[in-house]
């Protein structure tokens, strides 16, 4: 509560902005999936739209993010064009990718958001070699890196931290642990069960553990993981308990978990409780967050609209982009 | 060989601050053949990187350190090892430009000794260059001399794309000219390393050595090969090839690694295709034994393509 007390109204409202951008974004791109306009693998981020917002609501503009194919929610939370964003996922030219890369890759150099890795723990060293460089020209940026708890199985996991660790990077490792790597649920897969801690420890570094439902608790963590990866005191790693709402990807029955546990999770929609916090102590007016809805639904009409209307790429785009 | 490659990497190390090295055992132990022997007391352990033995990882840096502004320069111990690291080659380094609409640049030079000979056996001695040759956005160079090594590397560290530098590790110890000034060597250029007009012989690495042991051996008999050497293995350069198959109307292909799928099976296609009616026969194709690379001395060799092997297959093919 005093944490929500000494934040900006203005900041409150946009936080809220941008969790209903991403809610309306990936409900909108699940109806246009059934339709057949959005196509390949759609991956949505309902239910965890408080750690992308929440995370990269504390970095600065010349800090890198990295993610893996489940990013939607933190392409849009980074200021890409939602326009250009809602245009990859129908495969135009106007795309963040030029229509080559689609959901699992939205790139957008201009700020710094590096994808869009759709092998799962491929994108770990990526966020290594962004962080060397930094280190390397003095640079004053640090890299936040989403991921999964499915990719914690990976080598390229346990290979990144340890690399980090050594030469002290810059990185902060984001695990947005939603309990299920597809249908698996941690426990089925993983040595250690849900229990992150020691995959931390072993790399020297503590793990942070958050609620990922909680906008403000996701922001003071992330802060405070910034801080020290920018001081020099190498990576951080933080924990955050999460949860999505809906299948791993629209080809998903979710036939692996029960009916109660996702209801239990949906009390804690940062959706509902956020606002209602809002309101509740006077922070932000429900007319206001009203305002905000209607504005946001509007942007999104406007972003699918743009994406039907734009162009197909033309076929000399197939040869274009190999090489530099 | 060695001493080409080196001054190469100091030229580079010199001319460009955001210029590393990266690999395993390259600072304090001088890399595993020696080719980077005393830089770590002349740069210092943050230009020549000592890394974990974490293949994937370090690769994947280097090549995020690359989009990220440096111009790393990668050493694998062996390209047998380069099999854990395919995933961020492939699937970022020689992808994110296209997947991202030509967003990003990634100017990674990686050398990987390669090859067999030396009896390191089946983990240690498989060539992969070929398969890597077959990557749309990567450049992949394979020289045979001094000359063309440092060539090659300088025209990859002016290249903004990942460039592959296969090193036959029997060349290592190879002598040959290399002048003072800074020649390049482009990428995508094949060599006539021999004018002849009787048969072209087409090779790589130390597949020419073999070749000029074929021209040799020819010559004795009043033969005349003409010998290419690919040097870029991508992009191909098959006009070179073409021209001289125009001349002497017959070809032999010798390659060092499997013979299925390996590289010459590429350029055998293309010649089927661009230059069906310039030859007299078949195209002689000559490669490695499809087989594991065995342990024992002469078991290598015998698996390994020599002059007379080529021989046979010339005189099978053409009669000659
Ligand atoms: C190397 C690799 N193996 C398997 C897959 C298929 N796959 C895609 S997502 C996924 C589950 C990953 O789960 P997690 O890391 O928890 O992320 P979440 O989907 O829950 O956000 C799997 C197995 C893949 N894309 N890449
Ligand atoms: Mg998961």
């Amino acid at each position: 509560m005093k944490v929500l007390e000494r934040a900006k109204k203005t900041l409150l409202a946009d936080l809220f902005r941008q969790m209903y951008l991403i809610r309306v974004f990936e409900e909108k791109c699940g109806e246009l999936y059934g339709k057949g306009l959005i196509r390949g693998f759609l991956h949505l981020y309902i239910g965890q739209e408080a750690n992308a917002v929440g995370a990269i609501s504390v970095l600065r503009p010349e800090d890198h993010i990295v993610t893996h194919y489940r990013d939607h929610g933190h392409a849009l939370a980074r200021g890409l064009d939602v326009n250009r964003c809602m245009a990859e996922l129908f495969g135009r030219a106007t795309g963040v990718s030029r229509g080559k890369g689609g959901s699992m890759h939205l790139f957008d150099a201009s700020r710094n958001f590096y994808g869009g890795h759709a092998i799962v723990g491929g994108h770990f060293p990526l966020a290594c070699g962004l962080a060397l460089a930094a280190q390397y020209k003095r640079e004053d940026r640090v890299v936040l890196v989403f991921f999964g708890d499915g990719s914690v199985n990976q080598g390229t996991f346990h290979e990144a931290m340890n690399l980090a660790s050594l030469w002290r990077l810059p990185v902060i490792f984001y695990l947005e642990n939603n309990l299920y790597g597809m249908g698996s649920a941690a426990g089925r897969v993983r040595a250690a069960g849900s229990d992150f801690q020691g995959a931390g420890h072993a790399y020297g570094m503590d793990v942070v553990t958050v609620d990922g439902m909680d906008v403000m608790a996701v922001r003071e963590a992330t802060q405070a993981a910034a801080e020290r990866a920018r001081s020099g005191k190498g990576p951080a790693f933080i924990e955050a308990k999460t949860f999505r709402f809906q299948g791993h990807s629209m080809a998903d029955p979710v036939k692996y978990r029960g009916h109660s546990e996702v209801e239990h999770w949906r009390k804690r929609d940062p959706l509902v409780t956020f606002p209602r916090t809002l309101v509740e102590n006077g922070l932000v007016p429900e007319k206001e967050l009203d305002r905000i809805r209607k504005e946001v639904e509007a942007t999104i009409d406007e972003a699918i609209k743009f994406a039907e209307d734009s162009p197909w790429p033309g076929p000399e785009a197939v040869n274009e982009d190999i090489y530099a | 060989m060695r001493e080409a490659l080196q001054r190469g990497l100091r030229e580079a190390l010199d001319g460009n601050p955001n210029v590393y090295l990266m690999g395993e055992d390259i600072g304090a132990y001088g890399g595993a053949y020696a080719i980077t022997a005393g830089f770590i007391d002349e740069y210092g352990p943050e230009r020549i990187r000592d890394v974990p033995i974490s293949e994937n990882t370090f690769v994947g840096a280097a090549i995020g350190s690359a989009i990220g502004g440096l111009r790393p320069i990668v050493e694998f111990m062996s390209i047998s090892f380069s099999l854990l690291a395919f995933d961020q080659m492939i699937n970022i380094g020689a992808a994110i430009r296209y997947m991202s609409g030509g967003q990003f640049k990634v100017p990674i030079v990686i050398r990987a000794p390669t090859g067999s000979g030396i009896q390191l056996a089946a983990t240690h001695s498989h060539a992969f260059e070929n398969w890597l040759a077959s990557v749309p956005g990567f450049r992949v160079v394979a020289p045979t001399t001094p000359y063309d090594a440092l060539g090659l590397l300088r025209s990859a560290l002016a290249e903004d794309n990942p460039v592959i530098m296969a090193e036959h590790v029997s060349l290592y110890g190879r002598r040959g000219e290399v002048p003072d000034d800074r020649y390049t060597v482009p990428i995508g250029k094949a060599d006539v390393k021999l004018a002849g007009s009787d048969i072209t012989l087409v090779a790589f690495a130390h597949g020419v050595v073999t070749a000029f042991e074929v021209a040799d051996k020819l010559k004795e008999r009043g033969i005349a090969a003409e010998v290419i050497d690919l040097r870029s293995l991508r992009p191909l350069d098959m006009d070179t090839i073409l021209k001289s198959i125009a001349k002497t109307n017959r070809v032999a292909l010798i390659d060092d690694n499997w013979r299925t799928g390996g590289m010459m099976a590429e350029v055998s296609a293309q010649i089927s295709e661009q230059g069906f009616d310039l030859l007299d026969g078949p195209v002689a194709r000559v490669g490695g034994d499809d087989v594991p690379a065995p342990y024992s001395r002469p078991l290598e060799q015998l698996v390994i393509p020599d002059s007379d092997r080529v021989i046979q297959a010339i005189q099978k093919t053409y009669g000659i």
